[in-house]
C-alpha cells in the first residue's frame, strides 16, 4: 500500500503506491479523499487531492483506483447539480448536512433508478460506434440517446425494451473479439476529448435573443467565444442570459471558482423559467458543475474537463450544446496554484509554461461536428468562457492566450458597465469572425438586408466615436448640423437598441424579428433625419418629437405585437419630421 | 499521539516560519503551542508537513524566538474555537482569546475555525431589502441580508462612519429583529476601534456583538486568522442561534499583507505586486462565508472595510475582493473634498442582489427604473463636467446643460445627508424623482410610463 510522504495544501506527495499511472485516480488517507496522479519520479508520485487536505498526516495510506479521472455519462444527468468531480451536490447535502464534508462520495446518479428504454435496432442490425440503438425519455424536452460505445462494432444479437438502471446492459453485440455488452450509460475519462468523425465548418448561428450579440457579433453553433471584463462588467449575466435564452437544446454550465449565490440563483431561477422554442422548463436542459471559489482548487481545475466531457456526450447524441464556463480565468489559477506546489518552473505571472496549450486543448474541444455513427449525424459544442483578467487588462496571459484560439470576442467595458450600458459590450472593441459566414443565414432566415443593416449602424457607431473627439474639443453646439444627426442617431442605436435588461420581463429576451425591426427603425429615422437636417430643422427639434419616445420603448413591446407597432411608428416618425420639414 | 512531546528541534526561523526536524508524522493545517525560552506561550499552525519536517507558521511576534531554546508541541488536531452563548457582549484578540479581563469560553461545542465551503445546494437566495437609511444604498446599490457588500475606500476617508451608520440604522422593514454584529478589526488604531465600540456601545448593539481586536500594535500574523475565527462566531450565531448577524472587517488591506508577508516568507512565486497567486482563493474563503441556508432563519451580512492603496480600484486587493464579492460601495475623495457626507460616488458602486431585493412589494414598484435614470442622469452629468472644464458651458447643448445642474443637485440633495439622518425608503424615493424632475420629461427613456404619471414631480 502507498504511503504519504508529504502534503502541502492540495499537492501530496507519496511512495510505494502499487500500480500507479500518470492520472489514475487514488484515495488518500484514512478518509480516503478523491486525488489524482499529476506526476512521477522514482518511485514517488504527486497527487493532486480534491478536497482539503487539513489533517492529513504523513505516512497514512494511498490507494490507487487503477482508473483516470471519468464522468458517469446516464440518464439521471439532466438538471443534476455537481461539484467539480461530478459528486451531486444534492445528494451531499442529504448525507452531510448544509457544509460540504469530506470523504462523501454519493454515485453521479441514482443507481436505483429505472428508466423506460425503448430499443430503436433489432436483432441482426450493423452497428458501430456511436450508433443510436435507442432512447429513454429522460425529460420532457430531451431523449436521451442510447450509444453504442467506443470500441465496439458488429452485430446486434440481443437487444430489449424495458426498465433499466444507469449502468444496466440493454443489449449484446457480437464483435470480431467476442460479444460485448451495451449499457445504457457509459465512463468516459474527462481529460480524453470524445472522438469525433470531422469537423464541419459553422454555418447556423446561436441565436441567444441578445441584440448585441445576435445582431452585432453572433456566435456560431459550435463556436468559440472568449468574454473578458472587469469585475461587475456583466459577464455572468451575459452567460447566464445564454443558458436562459439561447436556442441550444443542452446547456452544461460551470461555475467554475465563482460565488455560490450565483449558483443558487440559477437554481432557484431555471425550474420557472420556460424555453421559448419548446415551452418547457429550461431546467430540464441544464447541467450545473458548481465548484465555488472557496470550494477545493484541485477540484477547480478539473470542473471544465467534466464539463466539456458532458456536452461532448450530448452531442454524440446528435444535440446542439452550449457549455459556459464562468470563469476560465479562476480554472487558470487552480492550473498556477498547483504548479507552484509542484515547484515547477514559472512562465509567464507565475503561470505554468504549459498554460496556452491548455487553454487551446480546451476550446478544441468545441465545434460543429460530424459525430462518431453510421447514421452521419451532427451536433455541436459552442464554448463561451468568461476570462477575468486582473484589474481588468487583457494584456494579461489567460486573456491573451484565450483570444488566440476563441473566435468571437465580446470586450466587457467598465466604462459602459458604470453608466449601466447593459450589456456593456463594447461594439468598437468586439468582433465575431463569424459574421460574414453567418450573415448569408440570417438573410435567407430573417431578412436579406439583415448584415447591411449592420453595417449601415456600425458605420455610424464608429463615425460617432470620431464626432465624440471633435466634440471633445470644440463643444457640442459648435458641430454642424448633420454631424449632430449622426450623433443622434448613434445614440440611439446605443440606448435604444444595444442597451438590453436582463431583468425586463419582455426585454430579457428578443426575437430576431423584433431586433431586425428595431435596428430597421432607427435607419429609417436616420434617412427622415437627415431629409430634415437638408430642409434646415434643427436636431434639437427633431429630439422633441414624439416619436422618440416611442422608438424608444420598442425594447417593451411584447413579441406579438411588434409588427405593428413597427408600421405604427414608421408612419408617426414620417409623418412628425417630414412634416417639421415642410413647414420649413 | 503526538500531542504530549514537546520538540527542541527547530532548526531555523524565517520570518513567521519555524522549521521543526526530527518530528513524528504532524498533520497538515495542525495547530502548534510553541514555547520560548522565557516561558512565554504562542500559536502557530502547520502549513507544510513531511516525514520528520513540520513547517510551522507563528500566529503571534516572532521576537524572543530561537533555535536553542523555544520548544514546540503539535497539539494533534486542527485549529478549533469554543462557541457558545456567552461570547455576546465580550472582545477577544484575533485567535479567540478574551482581551476583556474576563474568562475564556467554557464550552464543549469546539468548532474548526477554517469552515467547510456552504454547500451551493443549501443556499438560499438573500432577498430580504435592508434598509440602512443611507440613499446612495438604499435607493442605488440596495443591500439585502445575506450579502457580502465590501466599502471600498481610501485613507483618511469616513468609511468608518459610514460602517458605523449602517450598522446603527440597518433594519429588515418587515421584522422587528436587530442585527447583531461581529466586529474583526485587524490592524486598525485603538482610536478607529474606540470609535466603533463607543457606536455600538450608545447604540445597545454591544450587548448583541462580539468583537475581535487585533490592533495596529498587534501582531500581524495573528490578522491572518481573526476573520476566520470571527466568522466561525458569526457562523453559530446565525446558524444554531439564528441571527441576523452582521459581520464588520476591518480593514481587509492590513488582512492581505500579512497574506503577503507569509508568502514572502516561504519563497513562493508572487503574483501581481507581490501578493500570492493564490489571494484570490483565500480571500474567497473568508467572503463566500455570508450568506443563507435553506431552512435556517439566520443569515451573515458581510461589510468588509478595505482600503484602496492610492486609491487604485485595480490594485489586487479592491480587485479580487471585488471579483468575489456581491458588489461594492465606493468611497470617492473627490465627494468627500466637496464636503459632502457619505461621500459614496454611485457610478463605480453596484450592488449585485439589488434586483433580489427592490420592486413592488418589497420597497417600490418604480425603484428599479429610478435608479437606472438616476445613473444613467448622473453618469452623463459627470463626463459633461469634465468636459465643460475644457470647452466651457456655453459650448453644451441646452439639454447638456441641464444634465450639468442636474448632477450638482443629486450630489447635494440625494448623495448628501447626515451621519444621524435615517432616510426611509419612500424619502429617497422621494427624492429621485425631485432631482430627476429638473430635466425634461421625456428624458425619462428608463422610467415605466405608468410611474412616471404616478411619481413624477413636473408641473402639468
Ligand atoms: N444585461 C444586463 N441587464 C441589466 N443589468 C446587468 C446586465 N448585465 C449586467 N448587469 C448588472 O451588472 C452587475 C454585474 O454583472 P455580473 O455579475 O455579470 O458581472 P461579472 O462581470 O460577472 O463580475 P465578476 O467578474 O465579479 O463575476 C449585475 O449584478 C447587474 O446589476
Ligand atoms: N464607441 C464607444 N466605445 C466605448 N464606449 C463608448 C463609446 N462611445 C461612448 N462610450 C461610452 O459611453 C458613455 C456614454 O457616452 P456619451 O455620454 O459620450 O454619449 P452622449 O452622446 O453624451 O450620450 P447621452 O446624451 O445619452 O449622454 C461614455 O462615457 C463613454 O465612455
Ligand atoms: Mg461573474
Ligand atoms: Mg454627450
Amino acid at each position: 500500500m502507498g504511503k504519504i510522504l508529504r502534503i502541502a495544501g492540495p499537492v501530496v506527495i507519496a511512495e510505494e503506491i502499487e500500480n500507479a499511472k500518470m492520472y489514475d485516480v487514488v484515495r488518500v488517507g484514512q478518509l480516503g479523499l478523491l486525488g489524482e496522479i499529476i506526476g512521477m519520479e522514482g518511485g514517488k508520485a504527486t497527487i493532486q487531492v480534491y478536497e482539503d487536505t487539513s489533517g492529513i498526516r504523513p505516512g497514512e495510506s494511498v490507494e490507487s483506483t487503477g482508473k483516470p479521472l471519468s464522468v458517469l455519462l446516464a440518464p439521471g444527468v439532466l438538471s443534476s447539480i455537481y461539484d467539480g468531480v461530478q459528486r451531486p451536490l444534492d445528494v451531499i447535502r442529504a448525507q452531510g448536512g448544509d457544509f460540504i464534508q469530506r470523504g462523501i462520495y454519493p454515485m453521479p446518479v441514482d443507481m436505483k433508478k429505472k428508466w423506460k428504454f425503448i430499443p430503436s435496432v433489432k436483432r441482426g442490425d450493423k452497428v458501430s460506434p456511436g450508433d443510436i440503438v435507442g432512447v429513454v425519455k429522460e425529460t420532457s424536452m430531451i431523449d436521451h440517446r442510447i450509444m453504442v460505445p467506443v470500441g465496439i462494432e458488429g452485430t446486434v444479437e440481443r437487444i430489449e425494451e424495458g426498465d433499466f438502471a444507469p449502468l444496466q446492459t440493454v443489449g449484446t453485440v457480437n464483435t470480431k473479439t467476442g460479444i460485448r455488452e451495451i449499457p445504457l450509460g457509459q465512463e468516459w475519462p474527462v481529460r480524453q476529448p470524445r472522438p469525433v468523425k470531422s469537423k464541419l465548418p459553422p454555418e447556423i448561428p446561436l441565436v441567444t435573443g441578445q441584440r448585441v450579440i445576435d445582431s452585432f457579433f453572433p456566435v456560431a453553433k459550435g463556436g468559440t467565444v472568449a468574454v473578458p471584463g472587469p469585475f461587475g462588467s456583466g459577464k455572468t449575466v451575459v452567460q447566464h442570459q445564454l443558458a436562459k435564452w439561447a436556442d441550444s437544446e443542452v446547456v452544461v454550465y460551470v461555475g467554475c471558482g465563482e460565488r455560490g449565490n450565483e449558483m443558487t440563483e440559477i437554481l432557484t431561477t431555471f425550474p420557472e423559467l420556460v424555453d421559448p422554442k419548446s415551452g418547457k422548463p429550461i431546467m430540464e436542459r441544464t447541467i450545473l458543475i458548481a465548484n465555488t471559489s472557496n470550494m477545493p482548487v484541485a477540484a477547480r481545475e478539473a470542473s471544465i474537463y467534466t464539463g466539456i466531457t458532458i456536452a461532448e456526450y450530448f452531442r454524440d447524441m446528435g444535440y446542439n450544446v452550449a457549455l459556459m464556463a464562468d470563469s476560465t480565468s479562476r480554472w487558470a489559477e487552480a492550473l498556477r496554484e498547483i504548479s507552484g506546489r509542484l515547484e515547477e518552473m514559472p512562465g509567464e505571472e507565475g503561470y505554468p509554461a504549459y498554460l496556452g496549450r491548455r487553454v487551446a486543448e480546451f476550446y478544441e474541444r468545441a465545434g460543429n461536428s460530424v459525430v462518431l455513427s453510421s447514421d452521419k449525424r451532427n451536433g455541436s459544442v459552442t464554448i463561451i468562457g468568461a476570462v477575468s483578467p486582473p484589474g481588468g487588462d487583457t494584456s494579461e496571459p489567460v486573456s491573451q492566450n484565450t483570444l488566440r484560439v476563441t473566435r468571437v470576442f465580446w470586450a466587457l467595458d467598465a466604462s459602459l458597465a458604470q453608466r449601466r450600458h447593459f450589456p456593456s459590450v463594447n461594439w468598437l472593441n468586439s468582433y465575431s469572425l463569424y459574421s460574414q459566414e453567418l450573415s448569408r443565414w440570417f438573410n435567407k432566415s430573417v431578412s436579406d438586408d439583415w448584415y447591411s443593416s449592420y453595417q449601415k449602424s456600425m458605420t455610424i457607431l464608429e463615425k460617432e466615436s470620431e464626432l465624440q473627439e471633435v466634440a471633445q474639443l470644440v463643444g457640442y453646439d459648435a458641430l454642424p448640423e448633420n454631424e449632430k444627426e449622426v450623433l443622434d442617431i448613434a445614440k440611439s442605436l446605443r440606448e435604444d437598441f444595444l442597451q438590453q435588461s436582463a431583468f425586463d420581463e419582455v426585454d430579457t429576451y428578443c426575437s430576431l424579428r423584433k431586433q431586425y425591426l428595431m435596428l430597421k427603425s432607427i435607419l429609417a429615422m436616420d434617412e427622415v433625419e437627415r431629409y430634415a437636417v437638408s430642409k434646415g430643422v434643427t436636431v434639437s427639434e427633431i429630439d422633441t418629437l414624439p416619436f422618440k419616445e416611442k422608438l424608444s420603448r420598442f425594447k417593451e413591446v411584447r413579441e406579438k405585437e411588434i409588427d405593428s407597432y413597427y408600421s405604427e411608428l414608421i408612419k408617426e416618425m414620417e409623418e412628425e419630421v417630414k412634416g417639421r420639414a415642410d413647414k420649413q | 499521539m503526538t500531542a504530549d512531546i514537546r520538540y527542541k528541534t527547530v532548526s531555523r526561523i524565517a520570518g513567521p516560519l519555524l522549521f521543526v526536524e526530527k518530528v513524528d508524522n504532524i498533520g497538515y493545517n495542525e495547530m502548534v503551542e510553541i514555547t520560548l525560552g522565557n516561558g512565554e506561550v504562542r500559536t502557530g499552525q502547520v502549513l507544510d508537513t513531511r516525514k520528520g519536517i513540520a513547517v510551522v507558521q507563528i500566529f503571534g511576534s516572532t521576537t524572543g524566538l530561537d533555535t536553542g531554546s523555544t520548544s514546540v508541541r503539535f497539539r494533534g488536531d486542527i485549529a478549533r474555537i469554543p462557541v457558545s452563548d456567552e461570547m455576546i457582549g465580550r472582545v477577544f484578540n484575533g485567535l479567540g482569546e478574551p482581551l476583556d479581563g474576563m474568562s475564556s469560553i467554557l464550552s464543549n461545542e469546539k468548532v474548526e475555525i477554517v469552515g467547510n465551503a456552504i454547500n451551493p445546494y443549501s443556499r438560499e437566495e438573500p432577498s430580504e431589502f435592508i434598509q440602512t437609511g443611507i440613499s446612495t444604498i438604499d435607493g442605488m446599490n440596495t443591500l439585502v441580508r445575506g450579502q457580502k457588500l465590501p466599502i471600498f475606500s481610501g485613507s483618511g476617508l469616513p468609511h468608518n462612519k459610514i460602517a458605523a451608520q449602517i450598522a446603527r440604522q440597518a433594519k429588515v422593514l418587515s421584522s422587528s429583529e436587530g442585527f447583531s454584529i461581529i466586529f474583526g478589526a485587524m490592524g486598525i488604531t485603538s482610536e478607529e476601534a474606540n470609535f466603533f465600540i463607543d457606536e455600538f456601545r450608545k447604540t445597545g448593539a454591544l450587548m448583541r456583538s462580539v468583537l475581535f481586536l487585533n490592533l495596529a500594535s498587534s501582531p500581524s500574523m495573528e490578522r491572518i486568522i481573526l476573520p476566520r475565527v470571527a466568522l466561525t462566531a458569526a457562523e453559530y450565531l446565525a446558524y444554531q442561534k439564528e441571527m441576523h448577524v452582521l459581520v464588520i472587517l476591518s480593514d481587509m488591506t492590513n488582512y492581505a499583507e500579512a497574506l503577503r508577508e507569509i508568502s514572502a516568507a516561504r519563497e513562493e512565486v508572487p503574483g501581481r505586486r507581490g501578493y500570492p497567486g493564490y489571494m484570490y482563493t483565500d480571500l474567497s474563503t473568508i467572503y463566500e462565508r455570508a450568506g443563507k441556508i435553506r431552512g435556517k432563519n439566520g443569515s451573515i451580512t458581510q461589510l468588509p472595510i478595505l482600503s484602496m492603496p492610492s486609491d487604485d480600484m485595480t490594485h489586487p486587493i479592491p480587485d479580487l475582493t471585488g471579483y468575489i464579492t456581491e458588489g461594492q460601495v465606493f468611497v470617492s475623495r473627490e465627494l468627500h473634498r466637496k464636503g459632502i457626507y457619505p461621500p459614496i460616488n454611485v457610478l463605480p458602486s453596484l450592488s449585485r442582489l439589488m434586483n433580489q431585493g427592490i420592486g413592488k412589494g418589497r420597497t417600490r414598484e418604480d425603484h428599479r427604473g429610478v435608479a437606472d435614470q438616476l445613473y444613467s442622469a448622473y453618469g452623463r452629468g459627470t463626463d459633461l463636467k469634465s468636459l465643460s472644464a475644457i470647452v466651457g458651458t456655453e459650448a453644451l447643448g441646452k439639454d447638456d446643460r441641464q444634465y450639468l445642474e442636474f448632477a450638482n443637485l443629486f450630489e447635494e440633495k440625494y448623495v448628501n445627508q447626515d451621519f444621524y439622518e435615517d432616510r426611509t425608503i419612500e424619502k429617497t424615493m422621494d427624492i429621485g424623482w425631485e432631482v430627476l424632475s429638473t430635466l425634461p420629461e421625456r428624458e425619462m427613456k428608463r422610467v415605466k410610463r405608468e410611474f412616471i404619471e404616478k411619481y413624477g414631480k413636473w408641473r402639468k
